[in-house]
């Protein structure tokens, strides 16, 4: 090869170089999805980054425009689908406040505590992926391992795995199964030690070190900027959960530490996401000790189906009352809200103009990973193509939710 | 909760006089209207405040009303990190909607108001990037808009689709398109 180069070059100039247009994606592994990046290469330094999204553009928003708002749940499970729990949550949240109702107690505890199962689902798969990405594949396999006892707690309750659309506007679609609570115990004893068998098993691997501290700093003015939120806007110093400074449900009745890491490198945003996993588990103990008996559906007959299925079959009203919600849905008064949460990947806010019938005039979705993603144009020293990957892995972008 | 309603109230009125228009609080958001020539500057104001520090923006989306007049809105929804307040600001916009780019204010605004632009044909004036984001380059219509077809435009591919030609652009295949944000700006 070297010989040819050298008969191609004429004597005394300097070797012809150009910048080469890379496609990385749609279809690549470290993409974690349909993601292509438009990629200017000098050598292997990258020059300009351009991502191209929308490859799995479903048009939620205007879909919602004419769904009932219960058949919203659905949609929502597909926004970041590796944690449907907290995208129904945040949804159910922004309705209930424009009707001016709350959920009963239990079922705040049990839309918390999926939350939180979903949230450790969700950290579970990027701190096993972001070392897959380098080339470390037995951490993946690992978290997967974990991942299915959650999926396995989350079919328990909701019969299904993935999209769970559980909440309902008002509670929760059932109470929780018999049997399910040594269930979660077993699980909440098992899994602190686990994080500490991946921890073993990466922070003092060498090549995990090399490839992932000091690699794609962002400093905490910087993420301010670029709208992070998350785990990804506190390894860079910023403490900011919304959990604690905004409480909604019953996180003001729970204890846990809120993650942060002042480097605001590749390694930061994989510790906070290991750490976060173990605060989780505290919260869902202190949701399993103080959840207390009770209905968990508010006793709504407009907006909720009657748990007591006998008051239906005898009185004329009841009946009119759930034929008008199946087939109707239930009118939400006029107004707007904007409601948002802590969702694993950051803010999930809702913003729902409502125009007095039972289905949104507008419902605009704030999703994290779309604001995450964006943060490839603000990452300073990512100057290789492999450091790329390693900082689109860290900022954990779920193109689904990037999508909508 | 009254006392900060009336603290941003006051600073707003303050330096802007009448423009803004408070539109009172609910479900934790103080809500403001404000003229789009203004928006900048209020947006500059609301973050740079020492008082205020609306630092962080959460969101920009578009709205279409149609067939109200005037029929589209931008709407801004602001956090400050330091206050924990949320602010929402309101822009009521002609047709064809034109408003100024926030993308100097932060840069975080890029994305958003290439997605509104994309769905409701909201042109940012002074948007590094003004290109679709969802859609492809070359897909005519915003398909937000309230009147935009749910079944699509009437060919011999879609039998069942809506009468009429779908709305065009004119300068959107000739616009030149700028560069995309620059990843290493040293070497």
């Amino acid at each position: 090869m070297t010989e040819v180069t050298e008969l191609e070059r004429p004597e005394g100039e300097a070797l012809n170089t150009r910048e080469v247009l890379l496609n990385l994606g749609p279809q690549h592994p470290s993409t974690h999805g349909v993601l292509r990046l438009v990629l200017e290469l000098d050598g292997e330094y990258v020059e300009r980054v351009d991502p191209h999204i929308g490859y799995l553009h479903r048009g939620t928003e205007k879909l919602a425009e004419s769904f009932t708002y219960t058949q919203i749940f659905p949609l929502t499970d597909r926004l970041d689908y590796l944690c449907p729990p907290s995208n129904n949550l945040a949804f159910a949240l922004a309705v209930e406040k424009l009707l001016g109702i709350e959920a009963p107690i239990r079922a705040q505890y049990i839309r918390v505590m999926m939350a939180e199962l979903a949230r450790i689902s969700g950290h579970l798969l990027i701190t096993g992926a972001l070392p897959m990405d380098l080339g470390a594949m037995t951490a993946l396999l690992y978290a997967m391992r974990e991942r299915e006892m959650i999926m396995d707690l989350l079919e328990m309750i909701t019969g299904a795995r993935m999209h769970t659309s559980f909440c309902r506007v008002g509670g929760v679609r059932e109470d929780l199964p018999d049997g399910f609570l040594p269930k979660i115990r077993e699980f909440c004893d098992i899994f602190p030690n686990r994080i500490r068998d991946y921890e073993r098993l990466l922070e003092n691997n060498r090549v995990f070190l090399k490839r992932t501290e000091g690699i794609g700093v962002i400093s905490g003015e910087d993420a301010v900027d670029l709208g992070l939120s998350g785990p990804n806007l506190r390894a860079s110093g910023v403490d900011w959960d919304i959990r604690r400074d905004e409480p909604y449900e019953i996180y003001d009745r729970l204890e846990f530490n809120v993650v942060t890491r002042p480097e605001g490198d590749c390694y930061a945003r994989w510790r906070c996401r290991v750490e976060e996993m173990r605060e989780s588990i505290r919260i869902i103990e202190q949701c399993l000790d103080q959840m207390p008996e009770g209905p968990f559906q508010v006793d709504m007959p407009t907006i909720a189906f009657p748990v007591d299925k006998e008051r239906v079959h005898c009185s004329m009203e009841a009946l009119i009352q759930h034929f008008d919600l199946s087939a109707y849905g239930f009118a939400v008064p006029r107004g707007e809200v904007y409601s948002a949460i802590e969702a694993p990947k950051g803010e999930l806010g809702f913003y729902i103009i409502s125009d007095g019938s039972p289905k949104p005039f507008r419902m605009k979705v704030r999703a994290p990973s779309f604001v995450n993603l964006q943060a490839l144009f603000g990452v300073s020293n990512a100057r290789y193509l492999a450091d790329m990957i390693a900082v689109l892995g860290s900022l954990d972008p779920v193109m689904a939710e990037v999508d909508k | 909760m009254s006392a900060e309603m009336s603290l941003i109230r006051t600073l707003i009125s303050e330096r802007f006089g009448e423009a803004i228009e408070a539109l009172g609080f609910s479900h934790g958001v103080h809500a403001f209207a404000s003229p789009p020539d203004l928006i900048v500057e209020l947006c500059r104001f609301l973050k740079e405040h020492p008082a205020l520090r609306f630092n962080f923006l959460s969101d920009v989306c578009g709205v279409d009303h149609y067939p109200e007049t005037p029929r589209y809105e931008a709407v801004y929804h602001l956090y400050s990190l330091p206050n924990k307040w949320r602010i929402r600001i309101k822009c009521r916009l002609g047709d064809p909607p034109r408003i100024p780019s926030v993308t100097g204010v932060w840069r975080t605004a890029n994305w958003h108001e290439r997605e509104a632009w994309d769905m409701y044909g909201i042109r940012f004036e002074g948007h590094p990037d003004l290109r679709r984001i969802y859609m492809w380059e070359g897909f005519e219509g915003f398909p937000q808009r309230k009147d935009f077809p749910l079944r699509g435009y009437r060919d011999k591919l879609n039998p069942f689709g809506a009468e009429g030609p779908p709305p065009t652009e004119p300068d959107l295949a000739t616009r030149e398109i700028p560069q995309g944000g620059r990843l290493t700006p040293e070497r």
